[in-house]
């Protein structure tokens, strides 16, 4: 029978002086003690140290000149050079402000929306039609980009749903593919995952709305204040910081942009503004085969997005009195 | 003081008012697009070619399905899909909560090491190509394998099954060890069973995940008897988008190429309809799990 393998922390008593030595005879002993839990979480480490932390070590072909007949060490240093060529890329450049766009008006209008139809629902007093739209809202989360990329582009057809909804409405007079024109893929790639995504944001904020004391709707309704006002008053303070919580995740993956949806909807006629840094990597890297310039954009990009994860939360934490979210 | 109720009342049904009618757009602005792709999925060709609806189809067929059907890789993907789902909801899920077990004891030796190593895969990550390049030393390109063990562990889901394990009583894991069990024996015998709700909302999410992967196949997988249906879907939407570049004047293949588009989508996304009530109940409690107590 296995022994029992709980055992208390070997804590040395406060005044007696332990050496090197005996803390590893202890760890050794508890650790052969504990070896059945032990075993439990060997296996996560080494899955760990070989997913997440050699990746993190490869990071390190961004700074050598790494071709196919290269393994990893063998590669030679060349320093910041790959860096420096990226600087005078002018598609890197288009890339940049592709993603900044996108990220910006999703963020712009795609952090709010969320936000705003959560406090509808919440205001809404049937229960079944509660219900049902939260239902509805929360469907297109689990649709993959690659089928909502397929519907898109038959609603978008010239014979498909959104000319036919604008021919009828007297809108336009002829059916135009929108998904061909570059000056509009911005608006798509952003309207497109808010349509997608904004029902299941809502989640965690009716989650945290219902957790409100609802005596302080009844004071606010006793002193005679307004439907909205209440809203202003009540609802949205007691959100705040799950609200900059959400704000500092959602700004530190600003340049990530969706790598399925641009991979779904870019074309070779939209090309030019649907390019983002996560699509130039892995045209860069996995079809081009120039595995150190890839590397190198990526771990820039990995570089920002942390500063940006740093100033978010400094910034959210000064807004809050002072208290990190993080 | 009446007067001043009547206001508010009113003020207030004005509020509902406009709340409920905005809703109501919302809710139709998601539901007429999906009605949308299952009405034309069920339309002839004819019909498709020439468009121009909305509700309902000028003509409906199941040709496309039938097309669809008759095509053999596409059972082939639907296999690969299912397979790949159902091994690697599986394994992940045992993965994590055996992890999540060792590390919901507080007397684990080195746990602060292993929590911060895991804490640090959180934020960090090597990126694609660093990846990519370990995938391909590993020999896991074009293997199905490659679907499950790099999806084997999440760290985030390790946390949810962590803190859950943590409000079993300890009575009960006192008492099986008075009764001799091990770690192992209480893990399987008393923890999982007992954690079924959790380990359920982690299966769902990734099972969702794993269905609609699509990264995995188009990075690893150039073999095509490996495709599970978001790849062929995916294969399909790019095709008809060239052709239709290409061509404009062939009219025929464009309409065959989008019924037989409509109907994998359809086909892509039953399973996960067919399983969003069960989801329903569960994703809810899944999200404040992981976004409270972490």
């Amino acid at each position: 029978m296995a022994k029992l393998a709980v055992t208390e922390p070997v804590n040395g008593k406060p005044n007696e002086k332990t050496t090197m030595g005996q803390k590893i005879k202890e760890f050794a002993v508890d650790f052969w003690r504990q070896r059945e839990l032990q075993s439990m979480i060997i296996p996560g480490i080494i899955f760990m140290i070989i997913f997440c932390y050699i990746p993190i070590y490869g990071l390190t072909i961004a700074f050598k000149s790494y071709t196919v007949i290269d393994t990893l060490d063998s590669a030679p240093w060349v320093g910041l050079e790959n860096f420096k060529i990226i600087m005078s890329d002018q598609y890197f450049w288009d890339a940049v402000v592709n993603t900044l766009a996108i990220s910006f008006l999703k963020l712009g209008i795609g952090f709010i929306i969320p936000i705003i139809l959560a406090i509808m629902i919440y205001e809404l007093s049937f229960t079944r039609m509660k219900k049902f739209v939260q239902t509805v809202s929360y469907l297109p989360h689990f649709l993959s980009w690659i089928v909502l990329g397929g519907m898109m582009i038959n609603w978008f057809s010239t014979t498909g749903l959104f000319n036919q909804i604008l021919l009828d409405l007297g809108i336009i007079s002829k059916g135009q593919n929108i998904l061909l024109d570059p000056g509009k893929y911005w608006w798509i790639a952003t309207l497109s995952d808010i349509w997608k995504e904004a029902g299941w944001g809502t989640i965690l904020y009716l989650a945290i709305m219902a957790k409100i004391d609802p005596t302080y709707y009844e004071a606010a309704k006793i002193d005679g204040a307004s439907r909205i006002r209440q809203i202003w008053n009540i609802t949205l303070p007691n959100m705040r910081s799950i609200i900059s919580l959400n704000l500092i995740l959602t700004v530190s993956g600003l340049l990530g942009s969706n790598l399925d949806q641009t991979l779904v909807l870019m074309n070779s006629q939209n090309r030019e503004t649907a390019e983002v840094i996560n699509s130039y990597v892995y045209r860069m890297g996995l079809t081009q085969g120039d595995f150190s310039y890839a590397t190198a954009v990526g771990l820039g990009v990995s570089i920002v997005s942390v500063i940006l994860l740093v100033t978010a939360n400094k910034v959210t934490s000064k807004l809050n009195d002072n208290q990190s979210v993080l | 003081m009446n007067r001043k109720a009547i206001r508010e009342d009113l003020n207030s049904r004005v509020f509902n008012a406009f709340n409920i009618t905005l809703l109501v757009i919302i809710t139709l602005v998601i539901i007429i697009p999906l009605w949308n792709v299952i009405i034309s999925s069920l339309s002839s060709g004819q019909a498709l070619a020439e468009g121009g609806f909305i509700f309902w189809s000028p003509e409906f067929s199941l040709e496309n399905y039938r097309a669809v059907f008759q095509d053999d890789s596409i059972w082939q993907a639907f296999f690969i899909s299912v397979s790949k789902t159902v091994l690697g909801v599986a394994t992940h899920v045992f993965f994590c909560a055996m992890i999540g077990y060792a590390l919901s004891k507080q007397n684990l030796r080195g746990r602060k090491l292993y929590v911060a190593m895991g804490v640090i895969t959180m934020f960090f990550s090597g990126g694609m190509i660093p990846i990519y390049l370990l995938i391909k030393s590993l020999g896991l390109l074009n293997t199905f394998w490659v679907y499950i063990i790099p999806a084997l562990f999440s760290y985030y889901d390790v946390v949810i099954l962590m803190n859950f394990f943590r409000n079993v009583p300890d009575a009960l894991e006192e008492s099986a060890k008075i009764d001799g069990a091990g770690e192992w024996r209480i893990f399987l015998k008393i923890f999982i069973p007992l954690s079924m709700p959790a380990m359920a909302t982690i299966a769902l999410f990734n099972g969702v995940g794993q269905w609609n992967d699509f990264l995995t196949t188009k990075l690893y997988i150039t073999d095509q008897a490996l495709y599970p249906l978001q790849m062929k879907l995916y294969e399909i939407i790019v095709q008809s988008q060239t052709q239709s570049m290409q061509n404009a004047s062939s009219a025929v293949i464009e309409t065959t190429t989008k019924g037989v588009q409509l109907a994998t989508i359809v086909i892509t996304t039953l399973p996960i309809v067919v399983i969003y009530p069960l989801l329903q109940r569960y994703f809810i409690s899944g999200i404040m799990m992981g976004a409270v107590k972490e």
